[in-house]
């Protein structure tokens, strides 16, 4: 019942996701902000919550996963966000990929997430992740999770590490290792 | 006999405060006795919980002006402390974050921030963040809900204030006041630890 509401829910976001784009293509804008907004509503930002999210974190497959929860208004994760970037373009012909997980508000969605995105082109794939039953999705991300942002994941099948904590690009580039077939 | 008693209290809490050494990061689970502490409020006073001798216990919350959950939670900070400080469990609010980090959680913004929401509540800074890691907080807003017992505050709820950060009118459970409610009313606490994303604790690299 729960994956047919989810279904359903996603069709019907992403349904208003293409009513948005419309809106805005065909918005008379002022002429500045026709760049920005043609830029955002490039942007295809999927909004998950923590049933959606579940299996994005929790992927069987061969590769390495690194997953970083992040918003535009933590400082830490901001400073750390390029050292994520950076592992996912070096080490992505060694089956890395990185997934940021962005816990922003969703009324900064196109007020700061989006623009933020742009403006550092991040190459890694963003999700927002929304859903304030916080109490429930964050003892089952990670039993000693207590909540702080950053926090990061990194996991390879059944072999899976749990950070709350910054890291610098060493730190993360040592993490990754132990998940790296030499 | 009184002041003696005091005294003892007195004591207790200075060789506690004095002689605890920073936590390793695991700091209080429920049932443990809580440090008391001796910090500057806003107004410069310097203030302990023994200085609370109505108290039947306390809603100490870390928090802070910068980050968005706790900015989110400010007005519901302030009722807590209206609905429940005459009722003998005062909200004492804590600025953990280092200041050099975070400019805007300094003493001039702290004020700055509880006279233009009106707090009523004492905002205390953790000026050489030694009480915080006692704790064990790790983010803004964290809270520890004490009860004031022969052997000192015991830490009787750790967590959220809710479990709706976004929006006071969707909030289906009000851990802290649930919480409280049970204290006052010599009642088990049924939820005593609960989990929500907050902003990290700023200290230096």
């Amino acid at each position: 019942m729960k994956r047919i509401l989810f279904i359903v829910l996603v069709s019907l976001l992403s349904c208003k996701n293409e009513t948005a784009k419309v809106e805005k293509d065909s918005a008379a804008v002022v002429e500045e902000d026709v760049v920005n907004l043609n830029a955002q509503s490039e942007i295809d930002l999927r909004i998950y919550d923590y049933d959606g999210l579940e299996p994005l974190i929790n992927k069987s497959d061969d590769n390495v996963h690194v997953v970083n929860f992040w918003a535009t208004w933590c400082a830490p994760c901001v400073k750390e966000l390029p050292y994520f970037e950076t592992i996912n373009e070096k080490y992505a012909d060694q089956n890395v990929e990185v997934l940021l997980v962005s816990l922003d508000f969703p009324r900064n969605y196109d007020s700061k997430l989006k623009p933020f995105m742009i403006k550092h082109g991040l190459k890694s794939e963003v999700v927002a992740f929304d859903d304030v039953d916080q109490n429930r999705w964050i003892p089952a991300i990670n039993e000693n999770w207590t909540g702080a942002l950053p926090a990061t994941i990194i996991y390879k099948g059944d072999k899976r590490n749990f950070y709350e904590q910054s890291f610098t690009l060493e730190e993360l580039e040592t993490e990754l290792q132990q998940f790296l077939t030499p | 006999m009184r002041t003696l008693k005091l005294l003892v209290v007195l004591v207790v809490a200075i060789t506690t405060t004095a002689f605890t050494i920073k936590s390793d990061g695991t700091g209080y689970k429920v049932g443990d006795v809580a440090t008391d502490f001796s910090l500057m409020n806003i107004d410069g006073k310097m203030v302990s919980l023994a200085d609370f001798t109505d108290a039947r216990g306390f809603i100490v919350i870390f928090t802070c002006n910068t980050c968005p959950y706790a900015v989110a939670y400010e007005d519901r900070i302030e009722a807590l402390n209206k609905k429940y400080a005459d009722k003998g469990y005062p909200v004492v609010a804590i600025m953990p974050n280092d200041t050099d980090i975070k400019p805007g959680d300094n003493m001039e913004a702290m004020k700055a921030r509880a006279k233009a929401k009106g707090f009523t509540f004492p905002y205390l800074m953790d000026e050489g963040q030694e009480i915080y890691p006692q704790y064990g907080a790790t983010k803004t807003p964290h809270v520890y809900i004490l009860q004031k017992e022969k052997e000192g505050n015991v830490v009787k709820y750790i967590g959220a204030i809710d479990d709706n950060y976004k929006d006071a009118a969707q909030v289906n459970t009000k851990y802290v006041e649930n919480a409280v409610d049970a204290l006052l009313d010599g009642k088990s606490i049924e939820v005593d630890q609960t989990r929500a994303i907050g902003c990290s604790i700023k200290v230096k690299s």
